[in-house]
């Protein structure tokens, strides 16, 4: 046990764990940003994704210690219920989700592909979302909201 | 997973010592494949030493090599210019392991120093003549990999850099499992000159392996078309529920003629 302090969201969160906590575990059970989802546990299907210091991660396949000194980004901190982010609105207006279960993953990973590539063909958006899995949509709306979210983020 | 101390020194000789302060110590590099395997609790370390403080991810044109940081993440070795320069094939290479997720924590270090016979560096420090430069000594690729899992680093010693190097001309393609995104099988292509090198990877029982008749067969004739006589024979190749050897084996002559252009 020991402390690991983290930035999530620009707030510090300071909880006493286990060395071997996940992030994700950090995330969800101490820090209660339950936005983040658990899915295959197996780092494949991606709903677990969160930025850390701009780049994304899948917070299951990383020890919350290993995050020490970063900022993380969950999706409850990219934008409010009033105020989406321009991604969030984007897969509201393509129909970019059925279930919804995966789409914080799918939000964050989009935000960090746009973010390098502001001007992502369909292909490199289906090869950016490769980490990602979702059992509903068939990816169709996906792309197209990820399209339309780069083009609202100023693509 | 169990319940493990985390470590996180900041030179190669602290995280020596702090290994050897373990009873059974395992350096953490990116974590790909080893938290996974902590989380099935294959794996019960007493410790984890995260090396990703010991300033060991620059990646440097030396002339005659590219030298690569152990922990240069994938993402890093595919957007190096340095890399792309030099040796694109490299860059590709990165660029196709796993998926975005994977490549921006995945190391070049942890991947080689795992060699699991599926992953697609092993085959690249093999086929580019590359140098493997621990804390201690520096180790040829043909004496690196010494079998599934297995390579000839000691228990505490960590990679500080690969030296890969440069080609007259190189290319590495696989048939990826569409699953995973591991190579069922992988081949990388080097020309040094004259002197071609074939490495083999995802096929072999005894994880990557050079394939000499290939690389006589190109050495004399560089063309996808001089390789249709070679026979791939299955001995030693791996059979799963993805594939048999059988198909592996016609995939290596495949994968090598889609490398030759």
């Amino acid at each position: 046990m020991g402390e690991i302090s983290l930035n999530i969201n620009g707030k510090v969160e300071k909880h006493d764990v286990g060395d071997n906590t996940l992030l994700v575990d950090f995330i969800r059970e101490n820090a209660g940003l339950t936005g983040t989802h658990v899915g295959c546990d197996t780092s494949q299907c991606g709903a677990c994704v969160v930025h850390i210091d701009g780049v994304s991660v899948k917070a299951c396949t990383m020890l919350a210690a290993q995050a020490q000194g970063s900022e993380i980004t969950t999706i409850e901190g990219i934008g409010t219920s009033d105020a989406l982010h321009p991604m969030q609105e984007a897969f509201k207006e393509n129909h970019g989700l059925q279930c919804g279960f995966c789409t914080p993953g799918m939000v964050m990973s989009a935000i960090e592909l746009v973010s390098k590539n502001k001007n992502a063909s369909e292909k490199d958006i289906r090869d950016g979302l490769e980490g990602n899995i979702c059992r509903c949509t068939g990816y169709h709306n996906i792309v197209k909201s990820v399209k339309a979210g780069a083009e609202k983020m100023g693509g | 997973m169990y319940s493990t101390k985390y470590m996180k020194p900041n030179s190669t000789s602290e995280a020596l010592d702090a290994i050897n302060s373990l009873g059974e110590g395992k350096f953490l590099a990116g974590g790909m494949t080893l938290i996974p395997t902590l989380k099935q609790r294959l794996a019960n370390p007493d410790g984890l030493v995260d090396i990703s403080g010991c300033d060991l991810d620059s990646i440097a044109d030396e002339g005659e090599t590219i030298k690569i940081g152990a922990m240069s993440r994938h993402v890093s070795v595919a957007e190096s210019a340095v890399v792309k320069k030099a040796i694109p094939a490299l860059a590709k290479l990165a660029e196709g392991i796993g998926d975005r997720q994977v490549r921006n924590r995945g190391t070049l270090g942890g991947s080689v120093a795992n060699n699991d016979p599926s992953a697609c560096y092993p085959s690249a420090v093999l086929a580019l003549k590359a140098n493997v430069h621990t804390n201690s000594r520096s180790i040829a690729a043909d004496d690196f990999f010494t079998g599934m899992f297995e390579t000839a680093l000691e228990e505490d010693e960590i990679i500080e850099s690969i030296s890969f190097l440069k080609p007259t001309k190189a290319n590495y393609v696989k048939f990826p499992n569409p699953a995973s995104r591991y190579a069922m099988v992988g081949v990388f292509v080097a020309q040094f000159g004259d002197e071609v090198r074939v490495a083999v990877t995802g096929a072999g029982e005894g994880g990557v392996f050079r394939h000499q008749e290939m690389e006589s067969v190109l050495s004399s004739n560089f063309s996808a078309d001089s390789l249709s006589s070679v026979n791939i024979v299955s001995d030693g190749l791996i059979s799963d529920l993805h594939a048999s050897a059988e198909y592996r084996a016609n995939l290596i002559k495949e994968m090598t003629k889609r490398a030759v252009v």
